[in-house]
């Protein structure tokens, strides 16, 4: 060993290790073992009774469905937009960027908010809807515009900056070859950000089927039509039955391991397709 | 192209000029009644509030864990660098319940706070404690990418040079980290600012006292008073695009390309 201090004293280093494990831990593995802790708590009976009551199954087809729905969509815009972005030069580049961060940094409550103001019985084209019978507020679409609007940036804003590290010279060279735009996008670009884009894929679809904030606004709480997971969790609690609130919650909670797992996983890919290029 | 700036439009900019929309229909002087009224003022303090400590306890503690991520080995190592995204991954209505039945009087945890005559749920203590959850990743993974690229060279020169570990520590890692530090801040007090599933749960929600701003904007939308859950609304969406422009102003001072890489 050199005289070279380039690390700190060893009880320094555990130190910092261990305060950094007892706020995980504490932070995060707590709550988190709480919930199945809770659910489990009055035994498997009352689990299963509570995730597979018509009105719990319900809220899961609703949520898989608004995420069907949302997730898709959002990858159709993700792949347009950062294809516009990363490898066309175009005026009012930069403000398209910032919209697409935009509801990021608008809290959920308001994302909600705007829709009602919008399609609402008092909004904007409320009463033209009401006029020829479309339902949106208080209703599946509200709940599924909701979602697409809270999700909207996780797969542009994964596959941007991907595909300008890539440039455009393998698609030029495509098209030098005689490939067509569409031969391109489908044997060249699309398989360069395969994980990238998977990666914002399951983000986005852990947000929509997450979303509590704005899908609470406009979704109006009316059991097994139009609550999600989240939502339902939040009325069991509200009504005092605990069990079966963490039973749901449990649910989310394995979709968020789930996502965690699939996320470390693409992580190490896109890893080492950095470390090969 | 085309197809992306109509969707982006009908999304995200339609909705959003409803708002500025529906408060111009109200009269300036209606207007600052609501957006003064001392109930809205109170929560315009608690949320604030609540998100500047929560920020700062995120980026005190976030700092610890990126650091130790990013430097030194230890058991566990991986699953605790996984683990850090939970919040990501989690919906917040799910971290709100689970907060608040840890921290409550009889909680796992909320008991000895309380013995200790200092109650955690339902109090802004809580909210913190919460919002210290939500604004983890945002720091860490701000955080780990400078760290990972710092220059080992400039740490040798200054130890070669006579610094111990704690000056070199503070003079030369401490301000090649400051600008991701305050991105990491802005972040996570952006993001524990617009909170809400999580909080609502644990805050208590007393209003003059616990209530944060987003819920009296969902109290006025469910009383139907449109008008007013608006005004309230214009005043926050106007503080977050600051904060926005803000990040996105310091960024490209500091020339910070690396934050591309950052999700929230």
């Amino acid at each position: 060993m050199s005289a070279l201090r380039l690390t700190e004293p060893r009880f320094v280093r555990w130190g910092l290790i261990a305060v950094a494990m007892a706020y995980l831990g504490l932070f995060l593995l707590v709550p988190l073992a709480a919930v199945f802790f809770k659910a489990l708590e009055k035994g498997v009976g009352v689990y299963w009774a509570a995730i597979s009551d018509p009105v719990a199954l319900a809220a899961v087809r609703l949520t898989l469905t608004t995420a069907a729905i949302a997730v898709p969509l959002n990858v159709l815009f993700g792949l347009a937009s950062s294809w516009a972005i990363a490898k066309f030069e175009f005026r009012g580049k930069r403000i398209l960027m910032t919209l697409i961060d935009l509801p990021f940094s608008v809290s959920p409550v308001i994302s909600g908010m705007i829709f009602v103001l919008l399609f609402g019985a008092h909004g904007l084209l409320g009463p033209w809807l009401i006029a020829h019978g479309v339902k949106i507020i208080f209703a599946v679409p509200g709940i599924v515009l909701a979602t697409i609007f809270v999700t909207f940036p996780f797969v542009a804003r994964e596959l941007i900056p991907l595909m300008e590290a890539q440039g455009s010279e393998e698609e030029e060279a495509a098209i030098t070859l005689g490939a067509g735009g569409w031969q391109t996008f489908w044997r060249v670009t699309l398989p360069n950000v395969k994980w990238g884009l998977l990666y914002g894929v399951i983000l986005c679809n852990a947000r929509a089927m997450g979303e509590f904030g704005a899908v609470s606004v406009v979704s109006g709480h009316i059991r097994g039509m139009t609550n999600t997971l989240p939502l339902h969790v939040e009325i069991l609690y509200n009504e005092y039955q605990f069990s079966a609130a963490f039973a749901v919650a449990s649910l989310l909670c394995l979709l968020a391991l789930v996502t965690l797992a699939a996320k470390s996983f693409i992580e190490r890919k896109l890893h080492v397709r950095k470390e090969a290029a | 192209m085309g197809f992306t700036l109509f969707y982006g439009s009908l999304i995200v900019l339609i909705p959003l000029s409803t708002v500025v929309l529906k408060s111009t229909a109200l009269g300036w002087g209606q207007f600052w009644s609501i957006v003064a009224s001392p109930r809205a003022v109170a929560s315009y303090r608690f949320s604030l509030g609540a998100s500047v400590v929560g920020a700062l306890v995120n980026v005190l503690f976030g700092s610890v864990v990126a650091w130790v991520l990013v430097r030194y080995d230890f058991p566990a190592k991986r699953f605790m660098d996984g683990l850090v995204d939970l919040p990501f991954a989690l919906p917040t209505a799910v971290a709100g319940i689970a907060m608040t039945t840890l921290y409550a009087p009889n909680g796992w945890l909320g008991r000895y706070f309380h013995a200790l005559g200092i109650p955690v749920a339902y109090t802004w203590l809580g909210v913190v404690v919460v919002l210290a959850f939500i604004g983890l990743p945002f720091v860490v993974r701000t955080l780990e990418p400078v760290l990972q690229d710092l220059d080992a060279a400039v740490e040798e020169a200054a130890a070669s040079l006579g610094a111990n570990r704690w000056q070199t520590i503070r003079r030369v890692i401490l301000p090649e980290l400051l600008p991701a530090l305050l991105t990491g801040f802005a972040l996570a007090f952006a993001r524990g600012l617009g909170e809400y599933g999580s909080v609502i749960f644990i805050a208590g929600n007393m209003p003059m006292r616990t209530e944060i701003t987003p819920l009296l904007i969902m109290i006025k939308l469910e009383q139907f008073d449109y008008a007013g859950a608006t005004a309230i609304a214009l005043v926050f969406l106007i503080a977050s695009f600051g904060l926005l422009l803000g990040i996105n102003l310091l960024q490209r001072k500091l020339g910070l390309e690396r934050m591309g890489t950052v999700q929230k």
